[in-house]
C-alpha cells in the first residue's frame, strides 16, 4: 500500500521536531529520513526546509552533496565494494568488474529486477583484510565475487 | 567461575567471521556444558590472525588464530579452554612477536579490555590522566601537551598544544572540541580500531582537551562507513555519562563536559577540518578559506579545537605519565609514538604502534613480512590517497614527518599500502586524479577542474597521443593544483601522481606503442 504525500510529510515533520534541538540538525535529519523511507523523498525537502527555516534549494544542495543520500529507493540488497588503493592492491578492480558483468549493472546502478544495487565505496577501514565489501550493512573481508553473489542470492 | 573467552567485535575481525565464531563457541559450550563467558573485545590489530580467539588461563591470556567456525569442534576437543595444544595455538597473546615489539602507549588497552566496560578501563589505569588534569590549571595542561611534542596525527602534523592554546586564549561563551574521526584515507584504520576497541580513551582525551581550553561540548564526527565504531562510541558515552565521567560534575570536580557522535554521509572531503565543520553545521561539505582559523571561528563560528582521533587518544597517557615519558619516544621533531597501519598486499597486515624512526623498509619487509602474494614489492603508498608512492630505492626513509617531506612524500595518517609488481603505476596515477574529481567539493578551480583534466591527460598518455607533451602538461597541472588549491585534496593529489611519474617512468610509456613493438 503506498502512502500519500500527506502521510509522508507528517512523518518527516515529526523527525524534524525530534531533532530540532541538535546543533546543526540537517544531516541527522536527512539520515533519519533515509532510515525511515529508504531514500530522501522529493517532498521531504520542502518539509525539512520549512521546519529549519531554510530554502528548499539549500536542503536539496546539502542532500545532493553527500554520496549517502539517495533520490530513489535502493534494491532489496545493497552491495558496496571498496574501490580504494589498499583493496586495489588485492584485486578489487577485477572483483568490481566480475560483479558488474554478472549483475549487468555499472557502479551506482540497480539491477533491472530491482533486487540488487551496486555501489562503490572508498574505504571501509578494512585495509588489512582486502578486498573488502559491505553487503546490506554487514562487512566482509578478503572477499571473492562468488561469496558476494552467494550472500545476495544471485 | 566461568572461563573468559575473548572474540573481537572489531569490524576487521567481524569481516573475517568473528561473529559466527563467537556464536559457534557459545553454541558448543552450551552443548558441552562448559562454563564460559564470551567477551567481545577490540582487536590487537594483527589481521592475518583474525578472528583471533583468546582464553584466560592461569598462565595468562593465550591466543588461537585465525579461527573459523570449522575449527570450533577441534578446539574444544583440544581443550582450548585451558590453553590446550592445537595447530592454531599462538601462545600467550602478549608474547606474539608482532605485538611484543611494539610500544603501545595510545593503544595500550585496545584488545585487552571489554571496550564498553568502564571498570575494565579503570582497572588498567584508565582515567588517571583525567584525574591528574583535574588537579591542574588549563595552562598547565596545555604546557604538558606542548612539552610532549605531540603533533596532529591526522596528517598535517601541527603541534597539538599550540592549537589548544589558541582556543584557550580565544574569547567565547561557548567553545567546542571536535574530534575528526572522518578516517577516509585508504590504508588507514587506526581511528576505527581505537573507537571500537577502547572508546573511553577518546572520551578521556576529549574531556582533557575541554578542561585545557574551556570547551564544555564535544563532537565526534565519524563516517557512515563505520557503523560499529558509532555504536561502540555511543554506548561508551552513555556509560561515561551514567558514571559521572561526562556531564556537569566530571568525577565530582564540579567541571562539566559532554559529547555526542555525529555521522558523516560519505564525503571524503569532510575529513578536511573546515568542510567537516560545515558538514556538522548542516551545510554542504565545502572547504572554508582560512583565516579565520577554526581555533577562533570554528563550529557555529565559535572557538573550536579540531583534532584527529589519535591525537586526542594520545593525550591521556601524556597527562598520566608526564610529557617527558611520551617525548622520549620518536626521532627529530617527530616525538612520541605513531600507530602505523600496514595494509594492502602484505603478509602481516595490521596496526603497529611504535616510536617514530623505523625505516619504510623495516615496516614493509620485516614487520609486514613482504607481500601477501609472495611477489616482489614494487611500490608503497604512504599517507592515503593523497600520499606519494615510494619505490624500494627509498626504503631507507625513516618514518618521520620531516624525512618524508624531504623526499616529496608525507606520512599523513600513517597508512602504508603495499603493492606487488603487478601494479600499473599509470593506472594508479589516473586513479588519484579520478578520486580527486569524484570527491572534490567544487569550491576551488585547480581541484575541481584540474582533477578532471588530469584524468584526461593520463588517458591521452595511455593512448600514446604526443606523450612528451602530455607528461609536461601533467607536471604543469600538478604544480597548479599543488599551489593553487584551497585544501589538501587538490593540493596533495599531485603527490601520488608525480611520485608515480618520477619513480616509475617505465609505466608511463604509451601502451599503443608497446603493442606495436610486440
Amino acid at each position: 500500500m503506498s502512502e500519500t504525500t500527506e502521510d509522508q510529510n507528517v512523518r518527516v515533520a515529526a523527525i524534524c521536531d525530534q531533532m530540532a534541538a541538535l546543533e546543526g540538525p540537517l544531516l541527522p535529519i536527512l539520515h533519519e529520513v533515509q532510515e525511515e523511507f529508504g531514500y530522501i523523498p522529493d517532498g521531504a525537502l520542502q518539509t525539512i526546509a520549512k521546519k529549519l527555516n531554510l530554502s528548499r534549494a539549500e536542503v536539496h544542495g546539502v542532500a545532493s552533496f553527500y554520496h549517502d543520500f539517495r533520490e530513489e529507493k535502493a534494491g532489496k540488497h545493497v552491495i558496496k565494494i571498496c574501490r580504494a588503493e589498499a583493496c586495489q592492491a588485492m584485486g578489487a578492480d577485477a572483483l568490481g568488474d566480475q560483479i558488474r558483468r554478472h549483475l549487468k549493472v555499472d557502479w551506482s546502478q540497480t539491477t533491472a529486477d530491482h533486487k540488487i544495487t551496486l555501489e562503490p565505496v572508498f574505504c571501509l577501514g578494512l585495509c588489512a583484510c582486502a578486498p573488502a565489501a559491505m553487503i546490506d550493512g554487514k562487512v566482509v573481508g578478503r572477499v571473492s565475487a562468488d561469496r558476494i553473489l552467494e550472500k545476495v542470492g544471485s | 567461575m566461568s572461563i573468559k573467552v575473548y572474540v573481537p567485535l572489531d569490524s576487521g575481525s567481524v569481516a573475517l567471521g568473528a561473529d559466527d565464531v563467537a556464536s559457534a563457541i557459545a553454541a558448543k559450550a552450551a552443548k558441552t556444558g562448559a562454563d564460559i563467558k564470551i567477551v567481545r573485545n577490540g582487536s590487537f590489530g594483527m589481521y592475518w590472525l583474525e578472528p583471533m580467539v583468546e582464553v584466560e588461563t592461569p598462565r595468562g591470556r593465550v591466543a588461537y588464530g585465525p579461527v573459523s567456525t570449522d575449527d570450533i569442534d577441534a578446539l574444544f576437543d583440544a581443550d582450548f579452554l585451558t590453553g590446550g595444544a592445537h595447530k592454531l595455538f599462538l601462545g600467550r597473546t602478549q608474547e606474539i612477536p608482532f605485538l611484543k615489539s611494539q610500544s603501545r602507549l595510545t593503544f595500550q588497552r585496545c584488545g585487552i579490555i571489554d571496550p564498553v566496560s568502564l571498570d575494565d578501563y579503570r582497572a588498567n589505569e584508565g582515567l588517571s590522566g583525567l584525574e591528574n588534569a583535574l588537579n591542574m590549571t588549563d595552562e598547565e595542561i596545555v604546557k604538558a601537551v606542548t612539552d610532549s611534542g605531540l603533533r596532529g596525527r591526522g596528517g598535517a602534523g601541527f603541534p597539538t598544544g599550540i592549537k589548544w592554546n589558541t582556543v584557550r586564549e580565544a574569547n567565547g561563551d561557548q567553545k567546542y572540541i571536535v574530534c575528526n574521526a572522518d578516517e577516509g584515507d585508504s590504508g588507514t584504520f587506526a581511528d576505527r580500531m581505537i573507537m571500537e576497541g577502547e572508546p573511553f580513551v577518546l572520551i578521556e582525551g576529549m574531556i582533557i582537551a575541554g578542561l585545557a581550553t574551556g570547551a564544555t561540548k564535544g563532537y565526534v564526527y565519524t563516517r557512515s562507513e563505520y557503523p560499529t565504531a558509532i555504536d561502540v562510541m555511543n554506548e561508551a558515552i552513555e556509560v561515561a555519562r551514567a558514571a559521572g565521567v561526562l556531564g556537569d560534575n566530571i568525577l565530582g570536580s564540579g567541571k562539566s563536559f559532554d559529547m555526542e557522535v555525529r555521522m558523516g554521509a560519505g564525503a571524503y572531503v569532510c575529513g578536511e577540518e573546515t568542510s567537516l565543520l560545515n558538514s556538522m553545521e548542516g551545510k554542504r561539505g565545502v572547504v572554508r578559506a582560512k583565516p579565520p582559523l577554526p581555533a577562533l571561528e570554528g563550529f557555529l563560528g565559535r572557538p573550536t579545537v579540531v583534532n584527529n582521533v589519535i591525537s586526542l587518544c594520545s593525550v591521556p597517557v601524556i597527562l598520566e605519565k608526564g610529557p617527558e615519558y611520551y617525548r622520549d619516544y620518536g626521532m627529530g621533531r617527530s616525538r612520541g609514538t605513531i600507530p602505523i597501519q600496514i595494509a594492502g598486499n602484505v603478509k602481516h597486515g595490521g596496526l603497529y604502534e611504535v616510536g617514530f624512526g623505523l625505516t619504510l623498509g623495516e615496516i614493509v619487509e620485516q614487520i609486514g613480512g613482504g607481500t601477501a602474494s609472495g611477489r616482489p614489492v614494487k611500490a608503497v603508498q604512504v599517507g592515503g590517497p593523497l600520499g606519494a608512492y615510494f619505490p624500494k630505492e627509498l626504503f631507507d626513509t625513516p618514518f618521520d614527518y620531516e624525512e618524508f617531506m624531504k623526499r616529496d612524500g608525507l606520512i599523513g595518517h600513517a597508512g602504508v599500502v603495499v603493492f606487488d609488481d603487478t601494479v600499473d603505476m599509470m593506472k594508479q596515477a589516473r586513479f588519484a586524479m579520478e578520486f580527486c574529481a569524484i570527491e572534490s567539493c567544487g569550491k576551488c578551480t585547480p581541484c575541481r577542474i584540474g582533477s578532471v583534466r588530469g584524468t584526461e591527460v593520463v588517458d591521452k598518455l595511455e593512448r600514446g597521443e604526443e606523450p612528451d607533451l602530455q607528461i609536461e602538461l601533467l607536471r604543469d597541472l600538478c604544480e597548479t593544483m599543488k599551489f593553487g588549491s584551497l585544501c589538501a585534496l587538490g593540493g596533495f593529489t599531485p603527490y601520488p601522481v608525480l611520485s608515480a611519474l618520477t619513480h616509475f617512468p617505465d609505466d608511463f610509456k604509451p601502451r599503443a606503442l608497446d603493442i606495436a613493438a610486440e
